[in-house]
């Protein structure tokens, strides 16, 4: 950010720091080979799976993927409802 | 002598793969080593013309490959260097297919005894020409733009190397502009090598004396005191050959109102806050060769302290403020990148 726009108390990132941003964003579906939907469908697949066995709020979600060095990682975040269990039923199929 | 084999690709058209061979080729001619260069863009030839050898050519690479000449007759030798640098130019009337990765890995086996180096200008694009370039590599040379698509596609052909087991590669950035890094404009050197985490070789600044040193056919590193991106070449050639050179600061060129406030005697430690990468890791007993255009203060920061990562900030004295710039520098977050090799 340049001393011109700090004076200005200017909000908007420079186009520096878009470029990256955004870079490292395409590069997230680059390296992993999956669109945004692809990643959607799996998220949505993901968190099928797992309501089976356990109860969470899908608001507290957070399934995303990154890059560390070159590797992509897929982190999930899933808090669990304590101490609720579910019907036994949907685990069979 | 066995040769190695170094190939530069990118990905992208257009951001200097085939001027960075030839300013390489020149480069490490000019240092003592027997170089050829070969141009693997078939059907594409452009090498002759930017090393100036057009009007020499009688065979390609594809007369050698299918045995209408031999070797040592499709080898243009650059007669302006005293020491030995050579072109295979590419055949112009014919296409990628007429090359296999094969015939090129036997062409470098059969050049590998009669030089030092034999540097690849590899096509753009990650098809059969690309494959080509990359088949016989020890080593490969990514140059990219601080650019969106140019960084995009670096980022892919690193993939792709990696996966053919001749990774990680090495990172070449080119036509840097520091004034628009500052202003915010451009990625910095520091953000490409965050985003394709491989480690940087070299850093070419935005220079005019490029352009007009392709006009004349003769690259720019056959003059390497009159222009920095000369400089940035000869830089890569001695890294290379195993050398610490350092990085040398985006900062070198003040600003009018660093200038204004050096004119007064204040200010000052801006221009030397980061230390050179390469000396940040090294031993602080092993400095590299002294350079002319090596900054004083940098290169007595590293011996004074114990070659911490901010010891440079110490060494701005007024000396040091000024220094000639072939290259811009990339700051401390480097050091996130892969653990040093010796190329």
């Amino acid at each position: 950010m340049s001393i011109l726009s700090r004076l200005f108390g200017g909000k908007e990132p420079s186009s520096r720091e878009v470029a990256k941003e955004r870079l490292q964003l395409v590069l997230v579906h680059d390296r992993s080979n999956l669109s945004p939907e692809q990643v959607e469908r799996m998220k949505d697949e993901i968190l099928e799976v797992i309501s089976r066995y356990v109860e969470f709020d899908p608001q507290m979600v957070n399934i995303r993927l990154t890059n560390q060095e070159r590797e992509s990682i897929l982190h999930a975040e899933i808090p669990i409802y304590p101490g609720q269990r579910r019907r036994r039923a949907t685990t069979t199929t | 002598m066995t040769a190695r084999v170094i190939t530069i690709t990118s990905g992208k058209g257009g951001v200097g793969k085939t001027t960075t061979t030839a300013n390489l080729g020149v480069a490490l001619a000019s240092l003592g080593n027997k170089v050829v260069c070969v141009d693997a863009d078939i059907g594409l030839r452009n090498l002759d013309v930017v090393m100036g050898l057009e009007n020499r050519i009688v065979y390609d690479l594809v007369d050698v490959i299918e045995g209408r000449a031999r070797l040592r007759q499709a080898m243009i030798k650059d007669k302006r260097l005293k020491d030995e640098l050579y072109l295979i130019p590419a055949a112009q009337t014919r296409d990628k297919t007429a090359v296999s990765p094969s015939d090129m890995v036997r062409l470098c086996d059969e050049l590998r005894p009669l030089v030092d180096y034999i540097l690849i200008d590899s096509p753009a694009g990650i098809e059969r020409g690309f494959r080509n370039a990359v088949a016989p590599a020890d080593q490969v040379l990514i140059v990219t733009n601080p650019e969106v698509s140019s960084v995009r596609d670096a980022d892919r052909i690193i993939g792709l190397i990696e996966a053919e087991g001749k990774g990680p590669g090495y990172l070449i950035i080119n036509r840097v502009k520091p004034e628009m890094v500052k202003r915010g404009d451009m990625l910095s050197p520091e953000d490409i090598i965050d985003i394709l985490a491989i480690e940087l070789i070299g850093l070419i600044p935005e220079d005019e004396e490029i352009l007009v040193s392709t006009n004349r056919g003769a690259p720019a590193a056959m003059n390497p005191e009159s222009n920095r991106a000369g400089r940035a070449f000869m830089n890569i050639a001695h890294r290379l050959m195993g050398e610490t050179v350092p990085f040398l600061s985006i900062d070198d060129e003040p600003t009018w109102f660093q200038r204004l406030l050096r004119s007064l005697g204040l200010g000052g430690e801006a221009a030397n806050h980061t230390a050179p990468i390469n000396q940040r890791r090294s031993a602080p007993s092993a400095p590299p060769p002294a350079r002319e255009e090596k900054p004083a203060a940098k290169a007595a920061a590293p011996s004074t302290s114990s070659g911490s990562d901010t010891s440079a900030a110490s060494g701005a004295s007024p000396e040091g403020k000024k220094a000639a710039s072939d290259e811009v520098e990339v700051s401390a977050k480097t050091t996130r990148t892969r653990k040093k090799r010796t190329p």
